[in-house]
């Protein structure tokens, strides 16, 4: 006869659920501590090679100086986590930059103008991650449109550098705040840091957050399981948006000055800081705790060639490559050895 | 008493195939009621309207009176229809608790509150006699706990009004079998509504209530379970006679009788640490060597060793007599070993290709992309293959996901029966699809065997290796156990036996 039956399998005498899980470490971390290791590392090398390198003000002056990038990245870690990607990031800091340093010269009070250019990129993710979701559009594709558009209208604004006089622009600049040893941190390093702080807790601790996970880790299961991955992807964009103008924001602090050119190849660095920060590339797995460190570890590289003094600064962009390569074999090493 | 759920004319049509065409289905609360039908009668396509994945052609859906419309799976759930499908649908890299409740995690103040979730995804997977750690990532577990952390998702949303299992028993077993229909009698007697889909029939005749049967996206009848005998529901399923099917029966037994021919492939002390242990097999020409073990047992393992899958590491491989080195399964392809994966859906079907460019895949990479096949010959192969095998719709060009699995199935078996390979290794090729199709499939390997070619059986279903086996290799633990010459005096009592371990029974 046909083969009615259920296969018969005898009943087993172990509990099906003992047992049959096999201990392993926890892989999710491995990429994090990674970095941290080569992280203390670099600085360890720094230390021993340099005369006044292990001075507390010359680790601060790594947030210092990538402050900016920081924003950026943590927007970024969003849309990695999601296994999406968002190119449009540097030339959002440049047209933020240029629209803030135009308007301010004509004299717009700066109490306008800092909302409006945090809409402007706000606005632009918002669009782009309507276009991925709606249209189906690669994030790729539909992030370097919003690349190149927001690159032209920089561009056609103003091709040239403009400086930023406006008082209010020039005191936050300004402001430092001193710690009893004399070592400062400016007060783009306290943004910084709120916005890296607000980004952990929503990714641990709310739905958006863990919801952001799931459609990295699955995204039609995702769906099936009733998962609103619509609203989520495009709210990632936005949020990336909006952390690329808030990034264009703190680089005309950093800078005083407005140029369609700022942040050129600045997505390429905040990718990278996020891969090396131990986030995969496929979504689903990473912390932003390890954005932090990626970005430590990409200026602590360019604070060794600045110490080091005769070598070029391209040397920077070489080591960022060779790192990239080894973080990405890791990642897939891992993942490799979780299957 | 009331329908809890009350479906009248369905349709629902893609281009060039009317999946469902006005289809009633009612479900009561406090019911078991089974979906059955061949894979393409159009239970998948019933059951992702009913949870909100498509949108219908027309027709109404009624949910406790109210009349309803889904625009997706999010409204469905949050109107009480909860799923749980037959490929896992979870995400691996999130914990079991995460699992159980992204969505609708416990809060406080706002944020999710970790440790109350973690307490109730225990509490929950307790239900299920489940006792395992919650925090680990999902995909640290076995396929069976997954499908059961999906169960518990599904039964953990206190407003469930319908409970819909798609397959959910395809990758359990006994056991876990039973434990899944307790949890399902427990919540049938809370009056929660429940669609069960099975290919198993004794299952679905042990725990339905009612069923209805679909056959090509028509509704053929609603019935009790217990006035209708399972040959009955099998003629209705597949809507001829069953006579046809009875003759593979005894055409197999015979063949089992059958001369075996030369040794193509011997593996000698052959094994790889950790997936299987070293097992010596010899298989003929014109022999079908079944494969027999619980899930896990090392089936699929020993399996991927002979095609190069996975790199032995002890023992040798002799292919027709001479030591070889099958390094990749390239290697293997090149001595006529053809491998059928039991993953369709990620390892062997490209579903965004047609029928006719899955077919040809294997055939084409055996020849070199340098030589590509000429059209004319594809035409003639495919034309040939999708008769033989009885290949639904027949049509070559037509994307391979609109197929039903079991024609998949068939479009997977011909890609590598094209190859005209010495040894056929087939990994599940049954699992999820529907007793005519099984049975075609089960006398095509018999076929083949009889026109001299070797096949490596691997299947679940003790009855179907029996059926098909000139001789039985029994795994447990992951190791070669005992090989049984497949004659009168063995049978499934036996074989359990040995996969028991001895056990005196």
């Amino acid at each position: 006869m046909i083969d009615v039956s259920t296969p018969p399998t005898p009943q087993k005498n172990r509990s099906i659920l003992g047992g049959r899980r096999v201990y392993r470490p926890n892989t999710k971390h491995i990429p994090v501590l990674a970095t941290l290791a080569l992280l203390i590392v670099m600085y360890s090398i720094g230390v021993y090679n340099y005369e006044s390198f292990g001075d507390t003000q010359v680790f601060l002056n790594i947030f210092v100086d990538n402050a900016f990038l920081l924003v950026v990245a943590v927007g970024m870690t969003f849309v990695i986590l999601t296994g999406g990607i968002d190119l449009s990031v540097g030339a959002v800091i440049a047209l933020t930059t240029t629209v803030a340093a135009t308007l301010l010269t004509a004299g717009w009070p700066a109490g306008v103008v800092l909302p409006l250019v945090l809409l402007i990129g706000t606005v632009m993710g918002l669009g782009m991650g309507a276009v991925i979701h709606f249209f189906k559009v690669e994030p790729f594709i539909a992030t370097l449109a919003g690349m190149f558009l927001a690159r032209g209208l920089a561009l056609l604004i103003d091709r040239n550098s403009i400086p930023i006089t406006n008082d209010f622009w020039t005191q936050i600049a300004q402001k430092r705040f001193r710690f009893d040893d004399g070592v400062f941190i400016s007060l783009n390093v306290v943004i910084a840091a709120i916005v890296v702080l607000i980004a952990a807790l929503v990714l641990a601790w709310t739905r958006f957050g863990r919801n952001v996970y799931a459609i990295g880790g699955n995204a039609d299961s995702a769906l099936l399981m009733g998962l609103p991955v619509g609203r989520t992807r495009i709210a990632v964009y936005t949020l990336s948006g909006f952390c690329a103008s808030l990034g264009g924001v703190l680089y005309s602090f950093y800078t005083s000055s407005g140029y369609s050119l700022h942040g050129q190849g600045l997505e390429l660095d905040a990718i990278a800081a996020v891969v090396i920060g131990g986030v995969l590339l496929t979504g689903g797995s990473g912390y932003v705790l390890g954005t932090v460190l990626g970005v430590l570890v990409l200026g602590l590289i360019q604070t060794i060639i600045t110490f080091q003094g005769d070598l070029n600064s391209w040397w920077t962009r070489i080591v960022v490559g060779i790192l990239l390569f080894a973080f990405i074999v890791l990642q897939r090493l891992v993942t490799r050895k979780a299957k | 008493m009331a329908e809890q759920l009350k479906m009248t004319g369905i349709k629902k049509v893609f281009p060039g195939v009317v999946a469902l065409d006005d289809v009633d289905f009612r479900l009561l609360p406090g019911e078991i009621h089974a979906l059955m039908g061949e894979n393409g009668a159009g239970k998948s396509t019933l059951i992702k309207v009913l949870t909100g994945v498509y949108d219908i052609d027309g027709g109404e859906i009624e949910l406790a009176g109210q009349k309803v419309r889904f625009t997706g799976p999010l409204q469905a759930q949050q109107a009480g229809i909860s799923t749980v499908y037959q490929e896992v649908n979870l995400c691996p890299n999130l914990s079991v608790a995460e699992n159980i409740f992204i969505g609708r995690e416990p809060r406080k103040f706002g944020r999710i509150h970790w440790p109350e979730m973690r307490r109730r995804a225990r509490a929950s997977l307790a239900r299920l006699d489940l006792d395992i750690d919650v925090t680990a990532q999902l995909d640290s577990y076995s396929l069976a706990i997954q499908q059961m952390v999906a169960i518990a998702r599904a039964t953990d949303i206190g407003t469930t009004k319908v409970l819909i299992l798609d397959e959910p028993t395809s990758s359990l077993d006994a056991s876990e079998v039973e434990q899944l229909f307790t949890i399902m009698r427990r919540l049938k007697a809370d009056g929660v509504a429940i669609l069960f889909v099975s290919h198993f029939l004794d299952q679905v005749y042990e725990v339905a209530d009612r069923m209805t049967v679909l056959r090509n996206g028509r509704l053929i009848g609603e019935f009790r379970t217990d006035e209708l005998p399972q040959m009955q529901l099998v003629s209705k399923m597949i809507g001829k006679e069953l006579e046809a099917l009875e003759q593979i029966e005894e055409h197999a037994r015979e063949t089992t009788v059958a001369e075996r021919g030369t040794p193509i492939v011997e593996a000698r002390e052959l094994g790889r640490t950790g997936a299987i242990a070293p097992f010596s097999l010899t298989i003929h020409a014109g022999e079908v060597v079944g494969l027999a073990g619980l899930l896990g047992s090392g089936r699929t393992e020993l399996a991927r060793l002979l095609f190069g899958a996975d790199r032995p590491d002890h023992g040798e491989l002799l292919i027709d007599g001479r030591p070889h080195a099958v390094k990749a399964p390239r290697d293997a392809m090149a001595e006529g070993i053809a491998f059928s994966s039991e993953n369709r859906r990620t390892e062997g079907i490209i579903g965004e290709l047609t029928v006719r460019e899955n077919m040809i895949l294997a055939m084409q990479a055996a020849r070199g992309w340098t030589r590509p096949i000429p059209r004319r010959k594809q035409d003639e192969l495919v034309e040939q293959y999708i008769k033989a095998l009885q290949i639904r719709p027949a049509d070559p060009e037509r994307l391979v996901r609109d197929l039903s699995g079991g024609n998949q199935q068939k479009v997977l078996l011909a890609r590598w029966l094209i190859t005209e390979p010495r040894l056929l290794i087939i990994d599940e090729p049954t699992r999820g699809i529907d007793v005519g199709a099984k049975a075609e499939i089960q006398r095509l390997v018999a076929q083949l065997a009889d026109g001299g070619m070797a096949v490596l059986f691997v299947s679940a279903e003790l009855e179907e290796v029996l059926r098909l086996s000139h001789k039985i290799e029994v795994l447990r633990d992951r190791r070669l156990v005992e090989e049984l010459e497949n004659g009168d005096d063995v049978d499934a009592d036996r074989i359990m036996q040995t996969i028991a371990g001895g056990a005196t029974t």
